[in-house]
């Protein structure tokens, strides 16, 4: 057995020279003082391939149009196995792979592994840290909740006002006039078509690089014999790996990614953040106002990455001793501390959300308390089976929001128009349009503008015949001349309470003949069908004092 | 770290441990990572998604018009879940009233293919055009490849109204 397999890989390794080309890989020769500290480079090439795992498997079942975008997320995140724990690993992941890269890049600048001749490899870093922010960046947007959406609206204004080029840029991205489908497309595009192949050319360049000349030596190491890649480092490296790796998975099992509400153009209440790793840059541009914002928002980043590539030509000194780098030491540090004074200002400074409109706890708690507009609402939205897609408190997880969440409600004029045409007030969504008569809107729009969490038993607890008697009641006009609860007009006697004052029957007389019964009365005889005057004359007497 | 290589290089006792240690806990921990990133994503790839249970009844019509002995076609619209998409699409059924006033509503796809069959007034079969299976008035196969009987729609009577309802799950042993 262990013959063939031997006869095999030579075979093998005749024909490819696979196997020959894995050993030299594996049996470099790495300098002596090599070991834990080297480990990042390698993590990161792993959280990179999580990334490209997990994005994969996301976009099995993802639409990549706004709108259909938030839908499919909300499907895995709500009725795939694991959906969630994919979402969180690509999320964390993401930001992660930020930290790993930062980290590899502070190991290698403290330990002057960018010297001659290794200035490329240290290049070719530094695109592959600002690739890392790009797909962070392009990410950012694919959500498409308010989040989302807003987030990139700051990002490509900030893009547009770069000197000359900023209206090249903002073509580029889409970004003409406002946010839609084709900046989503671009975004798309350039995170999972364009990003991606350009990481790995330069992940195979930065190893090829790193290859060539040799893992950087610490000084004394020409003394020693060099050792072997592996086992020993790509153990230390392995193990780097798992650490990693036991926290994305922690993080991404215990820490929920929010998925916020559908994006929302129209929202002026959403206070737009970056993402964490991007705060420090948000807070700058603070710093500069007026004509000066471009110095913020572009002549300050330009430098620091210049900066940064530059480093190998601008520390030119033969300092390799990790020890000695005191003055690289101090810039890791004075960086690191303005890092996070930025950051934390940008914390410090964010407002509190403005929060869900404050519930109006005086709204009726019980359907008997409805007036007879809402008990129409009532009725159509039953009809018009708005459950099937809407929760109402009892934290489903249906395709539409909650409706008891009284911040969605706004006022009754938007609602109606969103009514109408969800898909003109609320781009994106799958809500189609409701089929009714403005004033059968009007009802609906009154009776979920009185809905909050504690009265959401209305709906299921309002008996069937009241609910229709309501709608006899808002056809008929009764409310003209007469109230309940409240709404109406008081022409007529109030309603409330009428099952004290008169019988069954008594009711169902009045109708036919209002005179005769209450001599005086100026009430026009009705005449019902049976059953409209069955439930109307049932919901009457059901009305609380 | 010098003398642990130089035992492995003389394949000493002590170096060879150390050295079949680290080739195993890199396989061991590569196979755990593998694990944890594979095994979910079996689960998320072949888990069928969490069924929204909709008791999903509409109206397909008016049954005074049916006649006992003349299946007719009833369009309706109803919502179907297609991923993270509900779709309300138009939808047919063919209704039959038997004499006994038994009404019973077949799904519109002969079970061969799966092609929409029509009635034949003339024959008083269901006639499907793809490959001739031919169907009677309760379903049966009479005649051509398909392999059940026409599945059939759960259906209610509300009033005069005929409300269709899941397909019933039984479809294929009724006959």
């Amino acid at each position: 057995m262990k013959q063939r397999l031997s006869n095999l890989n030579e075979w093998v390794d005749h024909r490819t020279g696979i196997p020959t080309a894995i050993r030299q890989f594996l049996y470099e020769e790495i300098p002596a003082s090599s070991g834990w500290h080297q480990v990042l480079g390698s993590v990161a090439v792993f959280l990179f391939l999580v990334q490209a795992f997990t994005g994969a498997l996301l976009a099995f079942n993802y639409a990549p149009t706004p709108g259909d975008a938030y839908n499919s997320l909300r499907y895995i995140l709500t009725e795939l196995t694991a959906g969630r724990l994919m979402r969180g690993l690509h999320h964390w992941g993401a930001s992660m792979m930020i930290v790993v890269v930062v980290l590899h890049m502070i190991q290698v600048f403290l330990y002057g592994a960018y010297k001659k001749p290794r200035e490329t490899t240290w290049m070719v870093g530094v695109v592959l840290l600002l690739l890392t922010l790009a797909y962070g960046l392009t990410g950012y947007l694919l959500p498409w909740d308010n989040r989302a959406y807003w987030g990139t609206v700051v990002t490509t204004k900030i893009a547009a006002q770069a000197p000359l080029v900023g209206p090249y840029l903002t073509r580029l991205l889409g970004g003409e006039g406002s946010i839609g489908v084709v900046t989503f497309a671009r975004f798309f595009g350039l995170h999972v078509l364009l990003l991606p192949p350009a990481t790995l050319l330069l992940i195979a360049v930065h190893i090829h690089l790193v290859r060539k000349h040799g893992v950087a030596p610490a000084p004394g190491d020409e003394l020693i014999p060099a050792k072997k890649f592996y086992p020993e480092q790509v153990f230390k490296d392995t193990l780097a790996i798992f650490v990693a790796f036991a926290i994305l998975f922690t993080m991404a099992v215990a820490v929920r990614v929010p998925l916020e509400q559908l994006a929302d153009p129209s929202d002026t209440a959403y206070i737009p953040r970056p993402e964490w790793y991007f705060l420090f840059l948000f807070q700058t541009l603070k710093l500069f106002s007026g004509s000066l914002e471009v110095v913020g928002t572009m002549v300050l980043p330009g430098l620091a990455v210049l900066t940064l590539i530059l480093v190998p030509f601008i520390d030119r000194g033969q300092m390799v001793k990790v020890t000695r780098r005191t003055f690289a030491a101090g810039v890791v540090l004075l960086a690191g501390i303005g890092w996070t004074g930025l950051t934390a200002a940008a914390v410090i400074t964010t407002p509190k959300e403005a929060g869900e409109v404050a519930v109006d706890y005086s709204a009726p708690t019980d359907w008997m308390q409805l007036s007879p507009e809402e008990m129409a609402g009532v009725a159509y939205f039953r009809r018009e089976n708005c459950i099937s897609c809407h929760s109402v408190g009892d934290g489903g997880s249906k395709i539409g929001p909650d409706l008891t969440r009284t911040a969605i409600h706004r006022n009754a004029a938007w609602m109606i128009q969103h009514f109408k045409t969800p898909a003109g007030v609320r781009p994106g969504t799958s809500m189609p349009p409701i089929q009714l008569s403005d004033a059968q809107l009007n009802s609906l729009a009154a009776f979920l503008l009185k809905l909050n969490p504690n009265n959401a038993t209305a709906l299921s607890d309002a008996p069937d015949f009241v609910v229709q008697g309501a709608l006899v009641y808002q056809a008929n006009g009764c409310s003209d001349c007469h109230q309940v609860n409240g709404g109406g007009v008081a022409l007529g006697p109030g309603l409330n309470g009428l099952s004290k004052r008169r019988s069954r029957s008594w009711v169902e007389d009045h109708f036919l003949d209002p005179p005769k019964l209450s001599p005086g009365s100026i009430m026009p005889p009705y005449r019902l069908k049976q059953t409209d005057l069955d439930n109307l004359t049932a919901y009457l007497l059901a009305l609380p004092e | 770290m010098d003398d642990v290589r130089i035992a492995t290089e003389s394949q000493q006792t002590p170096g060879a441990t150390r050295r079949s240690f680290y080739v195993v806990a890199i396989y061991g921990l590569g196979a755990l990572i593998s694990a944890a990133l594979g095994l979910p994503a079996l689960l998320y790839l072949f888990v069928p998604p969490k069924m929204r249970r909709q008791s999903d009844w509409v109206e397909a019509g008016d049954i005074t018009q049916l006649t006992p002995g003349t299946p007719l076609e009833m369009t309706f619209r109803r919502n179907r879940v297609d991923g993270w998409k509900v779709t309300s699409e138009k939808s047919t059924a063919w209704v039959v009233k038997f004499p006994d006033n038994q009404v019973v509503a077949y799904a519109p796809q002969c079970t061969h293919l799966g092609c929409a069959y029509h009635w034949d007034q003339g024959k008083t079969e269901f006639v499907c055009p793809c490959h001739n299976s031919l169907f009677a008035m309760d379903g049966k196969v009479k005649d051509g490849p398909a392999p059940r009987p026409l599945d059939r729609y759960q259906t209610k009577i509300e009033g005069k109204q005929l409300l269709i309802g899941p397909l019933a799950s039984s479809s294929g042993q009724t006959a």
